[in-house]
């Protein structure tokens, strides 16, 4: 229980694949205009994640150590293009707001990297709640860019108005620009929350 | 023809700049843009790979997966082709060219994982694929091409302006990649000055 606890906490805010450890920037930067786009995008790379991490955690003793970049890109492959389906299938208005990007799941770092560094050498179960910490983490982090960027740019969160009728947008937040900036403020945020903390635990050390 | 090349010439380079406003390779935008030298390496390496790949996927679209009727199979395909065409560059450079090998040679690995490759090529795919042979062939590879050299103007750019950056004092929260994103968004605030041209 306890790793489990540790596990979330880290795919969440110590080790957050966004904002701390800044994998998989191009599509985050990319779709978080609307709230919706971004929670339809979390979902996807999380089931991605955890299906991926699975098999290959499962497969880790018989792929050999010489190819196993290939064969971890043709598995994510084979499940990106799965949930690509099933996305084009049952949320058709979704599939076309991500366009290029949900193919290009891909090629996130976030996935090869978690494939890479923890599913190639843990336990099946282990590797999917690693998934599932990862995602999580990812899903938020696109959460609050994305809630950032659409009540600045739009005045609205998911489509329902916040600010009234009377707020003047402030197109530059939704646009390609905004989304640097924006993203630069909240790393910047992290990194600050991350050092308090440091500090704090030194404190309770001396 | 060569009104429409020019048109993807420019709307590649500067109005639709595949990462200031696609965000198609921000990764390793950030992460080789220290120095303008190693920028401009990649953004070569890149230009090579994305011409290539343009190509050799739109002929392997349109005689493998189309003739098949595989269709949905195009994104791991993709996948492999460039990662094959990575390997072999590498090969044939180290063999035949090996000046331009140990220039390029470390970049050309990471270019397997970056996004602007399989997204041109899947760009190229969704504009192109219903164009006659001879025309999305060209077409294709113009768009590879150009988005590339775009792609080389951001990330040598970016590097000269991160040099500068360097000898500053950011707060130190802001140190590293979180100030090098504020001006990323401050130099793509210029180029979306571009956007508001009409053409074609």
């Amino acid at each position: 229980m306890k790793k489990i606890k540790k596990m979330l906490a880290d795919g969440i805010v110590f080790k957050n694949p966004v904002l701390v450890q800044l994998l998989g920037l191009c599509s985050m930067l990319a779709i978080t205009t609307s709230v919706s786009n971004a929670i339809g995008m979390g979902i996807s790379v999380t089931a991605v994640l955890i299906f991926s991490n699975l098999l290959i955690s499962l497969l880790r003793k018989f792929i050999p150590n010489e190819v196993r970049i290939a064969s971890y890109v043709v598995i994510i492959a084979s499940f990106v293009t799965i949930v690509e389906m099933v996305v084009h299938a049952y949320v058709p208005a979704l599939y076309k707001s991500l366009g290029v990007f949900l193919p290009l799941i891909v090629v996130n770092c976030i996935i090869l990297a978690r494939a890479e560094s923890f599913a190639s050498k843990n336990k099946p179960l282990d590797s999917v709640l690693d998934g599932l910490s990862m995602g999580i983490g990812y899903t938020l982090a696109l959460l609050v860019i994305s809630v950032v960027r659409e009540l600045l740019g739009n005045g609205t969160i998911a489509g329902i108005n916040i600010l009234g009728s009377d707020y003047d947008p402030m197109l530059i937040a939704i646009l390609p620009a905004g989304g640097f900036i924006i993203l630069g403020f909240l790393i910047a945020g992290m990194n600050k929350l991350l050092s308090l903390r440091k500090k704090e635990n030194k404190g309770d050390e001396e | 023809m060569l009104k429409d090349i020019l048109l993807i010439m420019l709307s590649c380079v500067l109005i639709e700049n595949f990462i200031f406003s696609r965000f198609l390779g921000c990764c390793p935008f950030l992460g080789v843009s220290e120095k303008p030298d190693t920028a401009l390496g990649m953004g070569c390496a890149v230009i090579f790979v994305m011409t290539l790949a343009s190509a050799v996927c739109n002929i392997v679209y349109r005689f493998v997966l189309v003739a098949f009727n595989l269709e949905y199979l195009y994104n791991i395909a993709f996948i492999l082709i460039i990662a094959a065409l990575v390997q072999f560059i590498e090969m044939f450079l180290k063999k035949f060219v090996p000046s331009l090998y140990s220039a390029l040679g470390i970049y050309l690995p990471l270019i397997t994982t970056n996004c602007a490759v399989l997204g041109a090529v899947i760009i190229n795919m969704q504009k192109y694929a219903s164009l006659p042979f001879g025309k999305s062939l060209i077409y294709s590879v113009a768009f590879g091409f150009f988005s590339a050299v775009g792609f080389t103007l951001a990330i040598v750019i970016f590097a000269g302006v991160r040099a500068r950056i360097a000898y500053s004092e950011p707060p130190k929260c802001f140190k590293g990649v979180p100030i090098a994103l504020v001006t990323a968004g401050l130099i793509a605030m210029a180029f979306s000055g571009f956007s508001g041209m009409q053409i074609g």
